[in-house]
């Protein structure tokens, strides 16, 4: 397998990672945004594809889904975007599954081309995506309605392409589901530091925010909240950062993912030397 | 291709809660754990009657649902079709819909879970409502998320959540109909799931959802079946049921698709029945299809014309684009607008057990007068899809129609739609104009 270059970005400790919606307002602001993200410190971006039903997401990111959909973002403009961008740092996408499930030759393009509704043909898979992905020069994927127990198509596909599959660990994961987890983890994990969507405040959880249940067992390669903490502050210093986040980009001190850090896989050689800690 | 249909040994370990391709958990990790609990609190307190749950449910929805309800000939309708047509009178059940099985069902496992909170969301708001109901009588706090359009067709509805005093909130994105509603609850469960559980209203969402609340809406058709051996001395040749999601759907056919039974039903009512008829009928809206380019399909029917995707947790059938956006639906009747259908059902579907049609507005509007008329039933504009399907219906009879709930909800809406549509079949309202 190829190494990881995700992993890499998180090579000498603490890693900024920055969230864009693709095409909110255009594609050209995008490009714009995510060069100056990455120009500011950012060393992995994170490039939203806009889904229609974004479950996991607060206000802020809806409303930019909701901007980028309207002004006609696509996955295909989207992986035309990937292949424009002049960055040299990790792009992950971040999306939906059923975006990644329906992309090439999916039933859903036969049944809508076809809505007297013949005998639709099965098919669907996440593989065309991940191919098309990976040759537009993604690195890895975060799919916030993929847990662990759905993703063994993904999984292979993103192996099969040399791309990351990134988990995210809530703080309600236990420490059995961050073990299966872990057994899938090529690039980096997310560490969810407080329940609820990606909204910055609009929404409190009634319970106190606390880390990951798994994450506070203290062993060497586990991630601590408070060590990706600190891995989210530059992001307060980035003037490039800001802007863009006014401007419907998130960067990762707005959000509860702002608590991210390394969670290097178990059988990784190199574990103890990304200690978050270094 | 070749990922499809290749599994990992622990997708295959967790097979339950897949129903053929269809079903799943798709839900972010942070539910997850939820899921799981749920999922454990299923199989010990609903199927295996750990505690007495199944008892104590059973008792419930008797006395305070008012179980069971009436399997009624329908006399004028009978003759109008020159078939038997018997009406399953969910809208007699306390609340007015069968949603009170589900929710009630739901509350219950929440207080034997220990849980302290209640979301769920609600359509037509019927669903809102008994879990509302539910939540007053089991003593639960409660919140539910109703679309805006929604909140304005369904008025009488949002006060009665507000007078069993529920907290209502509106949402306003997208067309703020069901499908926003459930995205919304899905976002306080996300940020509550501690101590909330989600009582969602059909039989979508994730495992173990789909089957708990077609386990729940089961004793519709454990009903059907003991009250046709009385009544029709046969089973029936068809079930009729309209389907949104497909709670009543589920509910008025699992008996009869050979779904397992809830602990206590009663001995033969889930006996294999392949030669029953299950008709499911969709809201046609006023057409069939989807319009790509303004990511609107004007109709609800996912099961006659949606493709494979996966939404709100599940695999299933949805109206989408061909690039994977969800499309908003259509339909006059709020309780069946929704792009998406139970896995289940879906899967129903494709083996052949379960036949999708579906009729369109005029047609239900039609049907709403039609059985108010002939019959003294004010249908909920839900279960005039089904009703109106006797149109068109071919066969000999009997045939058994879930009258899935009451019309008081839809009054407004009926009047409004059938002056626009100048629809013979309305009684003119012309007194009351100033
Ligand atoms: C009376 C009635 N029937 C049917 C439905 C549709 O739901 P389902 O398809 O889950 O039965 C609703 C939903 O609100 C309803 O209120």
């Amino acid at each position: 397998m190829t190494r990881s270059e995700i992993r890499a970005a998180f090579e000498d400790g603490p890693a900024l990672v920055s969230y864009v919606a693709a095409g909110d307002p255009s594609v050209e602001a995008s490009k714009e945004y995510v060069e100056a993200l990455v120009d500011g410190g950012s060393d992995v971006i994170e490039l939203g594809l806009p889904f229609s039903e974004p479950v996991a997401e607060g206000t802020t990111i809806q409303n930019a889904i909701k901007r980028a959909l309207n002004a006609g973002m696509t996955p295909d403009a989207y992986l035309d975007l990937v292949r424009d961008l002049d960055v040299d740092v990790p792009v992950v996408c971040m999306t939906y599954y059923n975006l990644i499930y329906q992309y090439g030759e999916s039933e859903a393009r036969s049944a809508s081309e076809n809505a007297s509704g013949d005998e639709p043909r099965a098919s669907g898979g996440p593989e065309e995506f991940v191919a098309a992905a990976a040759e537009a020069g993604i690195s890895g994927f975060v799919v916030p309605d993929l847990p662990v127990d759905e993703s063994g198509p993904m999984y292979e596909a993103c192996r099969e392409h040399g791309l990351d599959l990134i988990f995210i660990v809530a703080p309600t994961t236990t420490p059995e589901r961050l073990e299966r987890m872990l057994d899938r983890t090529t690039g980096f994990v997310y560490v969810q530091g407080r329940l609820g969507t990606t909204a910055p405040a609009t929404r409190s959880a009634r319970t106190r925010p606390r880390p990951s249940n798994a994450c506070r067992t203290p062993t060497s390669r586990r991630p601590s909240a408070s060590a990706s903490r600190r891995a989210s502050r530059p992001a307060r210093s980035s003037p490039a950062a800001r802007t863009a986040s006014s401007s419907g980009a998130r960067t990762s001190t707005s959000s509860p993912r702002a608590w991210r850090t390394t969670c290097p896989r178990r059988t990784s050689p190199t574990a103890s030397n990304r200690s978050p800690r270094s | 291709m070749s990922e499809r249909g290749t599994t990992t040994t622990d997708e295959q370990e967790t097979r339950a809660g897949k129903f053929g391709a269809y079903g799943g958990q798709y839900v972010p990790e942070v539910l997850m754990p939820a899921v799981e609990e749920l999922a454990d609190a299923y199989e010990r307190y609903v199927l295996a009657n750990e505690d007495g749950f199944v008892d104590d449910f059973r008792a419930r929805i008797r006395e305070f649902g008012g179980r069971p309800t009436p399997l009624s000939r329908a006399e004028n309708l009978s003759e109008r079709y020159g078939f038997d047509v018997y009406l399953k009178r969910e809208d007699l059940l306390h609340g007015g819909a069968h949603k009170l099985n589900n929710a009630l069902g739901q509350v219950l496992l929440a207080k034997y879970m220990g849980k302290e909170r209640i979301v769920a969301e609600t359509g037509a708001g019927q669903h809102g409502t008994a879990t509302a109901m539910a939540c007053a009588y089991l003593d639960m706090p409660c919140e539910i998320y109703m679309g805006r359009t929604d909140v304005n067709r369904q008025r009488p509805n949002v006060f009665r959540m507000r007078i069993h005093d529920a907290e209502v909130n509106p949402v306003d994105v997208g067309s703020g109909t069901l499908k926003e509603a459930i995205n919304e609850t899905m976002r306080d469960w996300a940020t509550n799931v501690e101590d909330t559980h989600y009582v969602i209203g059909s039989v979508v969402g994730p495992h173990p959802f789909p089957a708990m609340v077609r386990d729940f809406q089961s004793v519709i058709s454990e009903e059907v079946r003991e009250q046709s051996r009385e009544k029709l001395g046969e089973l029936p040749e068809a079930v009729v049921a309209c389907a949104g999601g497909g709670s009543n759907t589920m509910g008025a056919f699992a008996a009869f698709a050979g779904s397992a039974s809830l602990p206590g039903a009663p001995e033969g009512t889930h006996d294999p029945a392949p030669d029953v008829d299950l008709l499911a009928v969709e809201a046609g809206g006023s057409s069939l299809g989807v319009d790509e380019s303004e990511g609107y399909a004007p109709n609800s029917a996912s099961l006659s014309t949606g493709s494979e995707g996966v939404l709100h947790g599940a695999r299933t059938k949805l109206l989408q684009t061909e690039e994977g956006q969800i499309v908003e639906s259509h339909s006059v009747s709020a309780g069946l607008d929704y792009a998406g259908v139970g896995p289940e059902l879906a899967h129903l579907v494709d083996e052949g057990r379960v036949t999708p049609v579906n009729v369109d507005d005029d047609a239900a509007l039609e049907a709403f007068h039609r059985l108010s008329r002939e019959e003294g039933i004010i249908p909920a504009l839900e279960s005039s899809h089904a009703i109106a399907y006797l149109e068109e219906y071919e066969g000999d009879g009997p045939v058994v129609v879930n009258v899935s709930g009451r019309g008081d909800k839809d009054l407004d809406t009926v009047i409004e739609e059938s002056t626009a549509r100048d629809l013979d079949a309305a009684p003119s309202m012309e007194v009351f104009e100033e």
